[in-house]
């Protein structure tokens, strides 16, 4: 898309810097992308403030002059890391777009398998197969911006672009996901029997999974000063087995320090 | 006769997922046409291994962004088929009604912003914003009201939150009900104007004759759970989905491809479409037969058409769920789950075609092994043989590289390919 002088926006009277941006997807389901153009009644004006150059989910065109790129997805193959590192060169603010470019999303739940050759076998039999184990973006190449959650808000990533146009400075939240749930008035969730990482993982979603009654999986990764095991030992208390607990702090991978730690 | 034509598309634009498009003509006869698929493994059915039952709607639901209720919804049922739980019929009806958004969300997405711009000399959506914005706005209006419908009854409009083995966490109000159903009625007149815009375009002219494979209709037209039936004559259970899909690895491709009765088999809207005809809405009927789609057609570019009529049924079907809803007494939403060891299949009617989900579990619920068979997986052989065919005939009609390229990217969109999901 040709920016026009008629596009051009302005803010408190000065023209608006209209930033290149291109989207790129690594392993991943690609939802993160599709986030972006799920929200309907905003896509126009979102479209409004950048200037696509590279979408391959949506558009044939597609050039190496940008100034963003968005990453989606974890690295597991040496091919990827290549593509990345390129893309790195090209771009002067990368952004992680997502729990997989993040930390590895549920991708890095291959690797708690210590036999990679297992893994292979048990999905390709003997066919050879090209992987790697799942890094994060950040593992490979310098992350200028992390945006976090499976799927992201799609309001994040717009206020996100919003600013970088602006020049205005990102705030993440630090607190939990239980902060956002107590405002949005919902019945707690260990008082309805269910499990729920909200106690310690980072806000922004707006109790996304909380508000339909469903146990925050952890998909954003820990709030500043997560306090993970005193709240396993809450959980315990609770009823809740060790395991079950477990299983949710490894599923995206923002935890993966906290696991760690205890080993 | 135009003796020598090379295309080669590396990671071909508009389709979910990573694939490559070579054709290579040598003195008017194909060398050389290949579907390669080289997207990364991200090995779904090893990630699964050890884990509880609740671990795998959620897991899996991650295998695709686009059909992630659609994943959602066969592993659900995979695991209540595992432990024997039977679904009420509140939660039947809202799992169709969600099933039924998904299909509309997924079919306006393919047809009005990744296929539409092929036929409109378009690179992409975006420059239609511009010089056809009446049409972008009706699709973004079908496409929308599908996703909000989606938040609602789901809790998401992708990776839903709501859905869980069992039924519901939470059920939506019959306000919200009541309001889409006013939504949707108006949504009709969206439809026919895109229907007409489509109208106006020609479909490619190829025919290759091959195996439509769906499940079957038997209350209506299918689209959880039931009989696997075949264009081909072939009639099986859904927990015997093995035997229909028969996968196996070939060197292009990272995802496995797959077999029935001939040497490929094709599943989606147009397989739905050629397989379960007689139980489609009266005015999908119509606007099928003003397409001049009647089954069995053999013509894979005709999957958009499919795709168009399908969008009209779900929205007629979705205002008859929603009025039956709005009639009924709410329930409880969620049964309780107790696990039990042996194996259970979920085959739900997703987008691209067929998707089945099986798990093992043992006494204690941990999944054992898991599979997943993937529609775009299963489509893959279908498009090589597609490929070669469309490439030798259009060689011999004397076509340019540019026009070839442009028609083999088609026929690989018009299968609406899930690349990324199909390798998994």
């Amino acid at each position: 898309m040709k920016t026009k002088e008629s596009d051009t926006k302005t803010y408190l009277g000065m023209p608006l810097y209209r930033p290149k941006v291109g989207f790129f997807e690594f392993s991943s389901c690609e939802g993160c992308q599709l986030q972006i153009v799920n929200n309907e009644s905003t896509l126009l004006d979102f479209l409004s403030l950048v200037e696509v150059v590279s979408f391959r989910e949506a558009m044939t065109e597609k050039s190496d002059d940008y100034e963003i790129a968005f990453i989606e997805g974890s690295i597991t193959r040496d091919d990827e890391v290549k593509r990345l590192k390129r893309i790195r060169k090209n771009a002067k603010i990368l952004v992680a777009l997502g729990s997989c470019a993040c930390f590895g999303g549920v991708n890095q739940l291959k690797n708690r398998f210590k036999n990679l050759n297992w893994v292979k076998k048990e999905v390709y039999g003997r066919h050879p197969v090209d992987t790697e184990p799942v890094r994060a973006v950040e593992d490979v190449v310098k992350v200028d911006l992390k945006i976090y959650g499976c799927p992201v808000k799609k309001e994040e990533v717009e206020k996100s672009v919003l600013h970088i146009a602006l020049g205005k400075s990102i705030e993440i939240p630090k607190y939990p996901v239980c902060m956002e749930c107590k405002a949005n008035e919902n019945i707690c969730l260990f008082d309805l029997g269910e499990l729920c990482l909200g106690p310690v993982t980072r806000a922004g979603c707006n109790s996304w999974c909380p508000n339909s009654r469903a146990g925050c999986w952890g998909c954003r990764g820990p709030a500043d000063d997560a306090n993970v095991e005193y709240m396993k030992k809450i959980m315990k208390e609770k009823g809740f087995s060790e395991e079950a607990i477990l299983e949710r702090l490894e599923c995206f991978g923002g935890f993966a320090d906290f696991l760690k730690r205890k080993k | 006769m135009k003796k020598t034509i090379n295309v080669n598309v590396k990671h071909l634009t508009r389709v979910e997922g990573h694939g490559n498009i070579h054709i290579k003509i040598r003195n008017g006869k194909l060398q050389e046409a290949q579907w390669e698929v080289i997207e990364t493994p991200r090995f779904f059915e090893a990630m699964l291994v050890g884990r509880n039952w609740d671990n795998a709607p959620l897991i899996t639901g991650r295998i695709c962004g686009i059909c992630s209720i659609g994943h959602t919804l066969a592993s659900i049922r995979a695991v209540e088929n595992a432990f024997k739980i039977v679904p009420d019929e509140q939660t039947r009806k809202l799992r169709l009604l969600l099933k039924h958004m998904e299909t509309l969300q997924s079919h306006s997405l393919h047809l009005c912003f990744l296929a539409l711009p092929d036929f409109m000399n378009a690179g992409s959506v975006f420059p239609l914003i511009k010089s056809h914005k009446d049409v972008v706005m009706h699709a973004a209006k079908i496409k929308g009201l599908a996703n909000d419908v989606c938040d609602c009854i789901g809790g998401r409009r992708l990776h839903p939150t709501r859905t869980v083995v069992g039924g519901f966490t939470k059920l939506p109000t019959k306000e919200e009900l009541s309001a889409f159903s006013e939504r949707l009625k108006a949504l009709i007149k969206d439809l026919m104007t895109v229907a007409g815009l489509f109208s106006g375009f020609k479909t490619p002219d190829f025919v290759r004759e091959t195996e439509f494979v769906s499940l079957k209709g038997k209350d209506g037209y299918p689209f959880i759970g039931g009989d696997v039936v075949s264009s081909d004559g072939v009639l099986m259970k859904e927990r015997d989905y093995k035997k229909v899909t028969n996968e196996y690895i070939v060197p292009q491709s990272t995802a496995k491809w797959c077999r029935l009765s001939r040497k490929s088999f094709a599943v989606g809207a147009l397989a739905r479409v050629n397989n379960n005809f007689e139980f489609l809405h009266p005015a999908a009927k119509d606007i099928a037969r003003r397409f001049d789609l009647i089954p069995v057609n053999h013509n894979p570019f005709m999957n958009n058409v499919a795709q168009l009529v399908e969008c009209v049924h779900v929205v007629m079907d979705s205002i008859r769920l929603i009025d039956e809803l709005l009639d009924s007494k709410f329930t409880d939403p969620r049964q309780e789950v107790k696990p039990v060891k042996g194996v259970g299949v979920g085959a739900v009617e997703v987008p691209r075609g067929i998707l089945y989900h099986c798990y093992e579990f043992d006494d204690k619920g941990k999944i054992v092994k898991s599979d997943c068979v993937i529609p775009t997986g299963q489509n893959h052989a279908n498009i090589q043989h597609d490929l070669e065919a469309l490439a030798e005939e259009y060689a011999v009609r004397g076509k340019e590289d540019g026009e070839i390229e442009l028609l083999a990217s088609m026929l690989v969109r018009a299968y609406d390919p899930c690349i990324s999901c199909s390798v998994h």
